[in-house]
């Protein structure tokens, strides 16, 4: 993208205002998407962002400045940018050598999205919109969307540092709505992974787009789900997030390096319940948030967070790991060129337990079910957390019986984590997430078995 | 720098082919974001982004391209990709570009040179006087998560074979801080801004003093039980809420089966209290502008009129196809085409003050944080069920501080329930205004 000697010369002139390191972020990024909706393909988009942005870091300043310009004299103008923003008392030219290094995800893209030609996109919306509509005469809308995207990163920093990567993520989703005597249901499903269109290969897209209006179709009978709490039965695959907002940002340095986590200063301690293992995993092959590298140029790692209930590490970028003497975990990430890197999830998950999913509901007499959970918020000062349940069931008697209409559950993470009471043998992966913090979104995934946490505040409206 | 924008938009437009529709959005920002930790200045990121979406319709067919880049090279690649584009969609009839309306685009006051030559030390004085004001506001504060200033000042242009041609630009500036407060094992947050249009707007004590204030009284908070209560919600919550609420009067959702008030035009769906506005010509709002997404003038529309439904909004596509004329909402990025949404929401202020609605509350709730919207409100169906924080509310005061809690109702219920609205309109760094809003018979969900 860059070329070695001038990327050189760039760091070099970053660092000459006193700079105690410096680093070139460059990105290549090309997307494209087709969207369905009420029965037309409305629309195929592509885009194409492409720049650099550069940081340089004095003591504990950082000054960042980005370019959508790649010659020499747009990478210089930036540099001094950044150093001027985090101007040092050291002065004086600095030479940098840069070492290329690899980056290897340990599998390969089958099938380039960019060689796929776009009608065989197209086909894809026009087949679910066609299943998804024949599968009952409730559902009444029904929207598809399909996208790729292919982001080649260069990172080379003033440590001497030159690696490259290249990833390619494909993504497909459904939603319908049904219509009926008690108003409109929503009913969702989507498939992400970190691989080009053998996606396809992968899954069925007419199951999908069956299950999604199914969804929908099932909520229209759905009661309001109950208020107050009770036993939370999560089902396989359906629930990483729960972990996610419940322990994995606040287990994230950088907040806890500012007393902001309620996990600050835990290490070594039990802070779940026995059986409790929890990891991130940026070396997950094909899954939403796998790397190669991070943005900043660190190899991805499984990381254990907590393992059988005791919290053995946080997750670390650079920046914080530098001012630890330790090293990177790879978990600094950026949403692009634009943005500053902080410490950011891959693929978050609980490792399966021994039990029986299906004992696990038998031996809860009365609970909530929820096979889909929503999107998620934490404050991680206090811990408190919600999350929204997208499919949820009532448990009566140790059986699933009626369907819940949507709303959040709320909880306090190191209380959460302390009443998991059960962990199932059926470990799954779920669907891809959009990690938010800070204004940027980065791209996540998250596994959980079923499991069972002894009590949730379940955020409905029955007595 | 607007026209050279324009300029480009202009020479895109040029190359339209017989027979082709097509429109050139040209941006260019530059954006400031300082963030202070601990007196030091923690980050300073600066630099200009620009940006281009060309959209192309040919025989009723729509493709779209975009670039983050305005070279020469990149804007007749990114024509060829949108032609492409348009290849593969389905015909609509309806499929077209704005045409002039005969609305002429208002004249708002939304560049400040004062912000062009606010030096970037006096910003960094800025974000530290918020750090410096919350640490000593109370000592039971504990820290910060977070003290930042930014700003950005942005143009656009917009050009198209349909003879539009509008160019815009604007500056807008905020202080933002997260303060946490500690009292034994107890640690508490809150949340304290100012926006403005030029530096001098801004109010740093203001915003730190709010967020310690916010923090401090959460200290202690203990988990409700459950039952149904009036709750009052402060402006913050209430714009939260209005944003969602701006949806279900989106045209497109409407004529796709997506709104649960498509059918109820003329009707009463609120309180007689409730009058419901988009005003984007208000400048007072951070989200105001003179042009929408499509290039046609911004222009005030009323939602809700004493709790009938007035009207639905409309960009240049969704009008056509409904058999109307396009309200101005088109709302776009330079990555996207337009699609429809609220540019500045905000409900009719009340001529009560935010105490006195309090003192008429004899056992309710002050609901000061919600989290988890988009996770539990649906604005399809209508069910809304989010996490909450706030103070109890006993014979007319303020009381404990309340946490782990969510609210729930639908919108539709929500809206019929609303009993009064305060006199305290707050413009916030959102596209929706907020103001204090007393609503009765939530679900609150505790212990």
């Amino acid at each position: 993208m860059i070329d070695q000697d001038v990327l050189e010369r760039v760091l070099g002139a970053a660092m000459r205002t006193g700079g105690e390191f410096a680093e070139v972020f460059a990105e290549d990024k090309r997307n494209s998407s087709a969207v369905l909706d009420d029965g037309r393909v409305e629309e195929l988009t592509s885009g194409r962002d492409r720049g650099a942005g550069i940081r340089v870091v004095v003591g504990d300043t950082t000054g960042f400045a980005h370019t959508a310009d790649l010659t020499e004299a747009g990478l210089l103008a930036a540099a001094e940018a950044a150093a001027a923003a985090a101007r040092g008392g050291g002065g004086g030219a600095n030479v940098v050598a840069l070492n290329q290094q690899s980056a290897s995800r340990g599998y390969e893209i089958l099938m380039q999205p960019g060689d796929v030609p776009k009608a065989r996109k197209v086909e894809l919306l026009t087949r679910a919109n066609d299943i998804a509509r024949s599968s009952g005469n409730a559902i009444s809308q029904v929207s598809v969307v399909y996208s790729d995207g292919r982001r080649r990163i260069l990172v080379a920093n003033s440590d001497g540092l030159l690696v490259e990567d290249d990833t390619t993520r494909t993504f497909f989703a459904v939603s319908c709505v049904a219509t009926g005597d008690t108003g409109m249901q929503t009913g969702r499903q989507s498939i992400g992974h970190t691989v080009g269109f053998e996606l396809f290969d992968m899954y069925d897209v007419d199951q999908l787009a069956r299950d999604a209006a199914e969804r929908a179709i099932v909520k229209l009978a759905a009661r309001p789900a109950p208020s107050g709490q009770m036993p939370v039965v999560i089902g396989s695959g359906g629930g990483g997030v729960l972990f996610h907002e419940a322990c994995g940002h606040g287990l994230e340095a950088d907040l806890v390096s500012k007393g902001a986590s309620v996990f600050g200063g835990r290490v070594g301690q039990q802070v779940a319940s026995r059986g409790v293992t929890v990891v991130d995993d940026g070396t997950m092959a094909r899954e939403w948030g796998n790397l190669a590298i991070d943005d900043e140029g660190a190899p991805a790692q499984r990381n254990v967070l907590i393992e059988d209930g005791v919290l053995t590490d946080y997750m670390w970028d650079q920046l914080r790991a530098r001012k630890e003497g330790r090293s990177s975990s790879g978990n600094g990430r950026r949403q692009s060129y634009q943005h500053l890197p902080m410490v950011r999830m891959t693929n978050t998950y609980l490792l399966a337990g021994e039990e029986d999913p299906e004992s696990i509901i038998a031996s809860t007499p009365k609970g909530v079910y929820v096979k889909h959970l929503g999107g998620g918020q934490v404050n991680t000062a206090t811990g408190d957390f919600v999350f929204g349940m997208t499919e949820a069931y009532l448990i009566e008697d140790g059986e699933i019986t009626e369907p819940l209409r949507e709303g959040n559950l709320i909880g306090n993470g190191p209380e959460v984590l302390q009443r998991i009471d059960a962990l199932g043998n059926d470990f799954a992966m779920g669907p891809p997430g959009t990690c938010g913090k800070d204004g940027q979104g980065v791209p996540v995934g998250d596994g959980v078995p079923t499991l069972r946490v002894s009590s949730l505040t379940i955020g409905g409206t029955a007595a | 720098m607007s026209d050279e924008l324009l300029g480009i938009a202009d020479r895109v437009v040029a190359m339209t082919k017989p027979g082709e529709q097509l429109e050139a959005v040209v941006v260019r920002g530059t954006d400031t974001e300082i963030r202070v930790y601990g007196g030091e200045v923690e980050s300073l990121s600066s630099a200009q982004s620009q940006g281009i979406g060309i959209r192309v319709i040919v025989d009723g067919r729509q493709g779209f391209a975009y670039a983050g880049s305005l070279d020469e090279s990149v804007l007749a690649e990114t024509l060829a990709e949108a032609r492409d584009n348009a290849g593969f969609a389905s015909f609509d009839q309806f499929a077209g570009l704005a045409t002039p309306d005969g609305v002429a685009v208002p004249v708002l006051d939304l560049y400040r040179d004062e912000l062009e030559s606010f030096a970037p030390a006096d910003k960094v004085a800025m974000a530290a006087e918020i750090e410096r004001v919350v640490l000593s506001a109370d000592p039971r504060i504990s820290g910060i998560e977070s003290a930042e200033y930014a700003d950005s000042l942005s143009q656009a242009a917009i050009a198209t074979s349909t003879g539009i041609r509008t160019v815009g630009r604007e500056t807008s500036c905020y202080v933002a801080t997260y303060a946490m407060a500690s009292e034994g094992d107890d640690t508490q947050t809150g949340f304290g801004f100012s926006v403005g249009r030029q530096p001098s707007d801004l109010d740093p004590a203001r915003a730190a003093n709010q967020a310690a204030e916010r923090a401090t009284r959460m200290l202690g908070a203990v988990q409700p039980s459950s039952g149904r209560f009036t709750v009052v919600f402060d402006p913050w919550v209430t714009a939260q809420f209005l944003g969602i609420l701006g949806q279900t009067f989106d045209g497109d959702a409407v004529l796709k089966g997506r709104s649960l008030f498509a059918e109820r035009l003329g009707e009463s769906v609120a309180s007689t209290i409730v009058t419901l506005v988009d005003d984007p010509t208000d400048v007072r709002s951070v989200t105001a502008t003179d042009a929408d997404g499509e290039g046609l003038a911004a222009r005030r529309n009323v939602l809700i009129e004493n709790g009938v439904v007035k009207q639905f909004i409309h960009n240049a596509y969704t009008a056509r196809r409904a058999g109307t004329v396009s309200t101005g909402n088109a709302v776009r990025g330079f990555k996207s085409t337009p699609s429809v949404g609220c540019m500045s929401v905000s409900l009719v202020p009340g001529v009560t003050d935010p105490a006195a609605l309090i003192a008429g509350i004899s056992d309710g709730v002050l609901v000061q944080e919600v989290s988890g919207l988009h996770s539990g409100v649906n604005p399809v169906s209508g069910d809304f069920s989010t996490g909450a924080e706030g103070l109890r509310i006993r014979n007319g005061q303020l009381a404990e501080p309340l946490r782990e809690f969510t609210i729930a109702s639908t919108l539709q219920k929500m809206l019929l329930d609303v009993q009064a609205i305060g006199n305290d309109l707050e413009f916030l760094p959102m596209n929706a205004s907020g103001v204090s809003l007393v609503v009765s018979d939530l679900t609150i969900s505790g212990s």
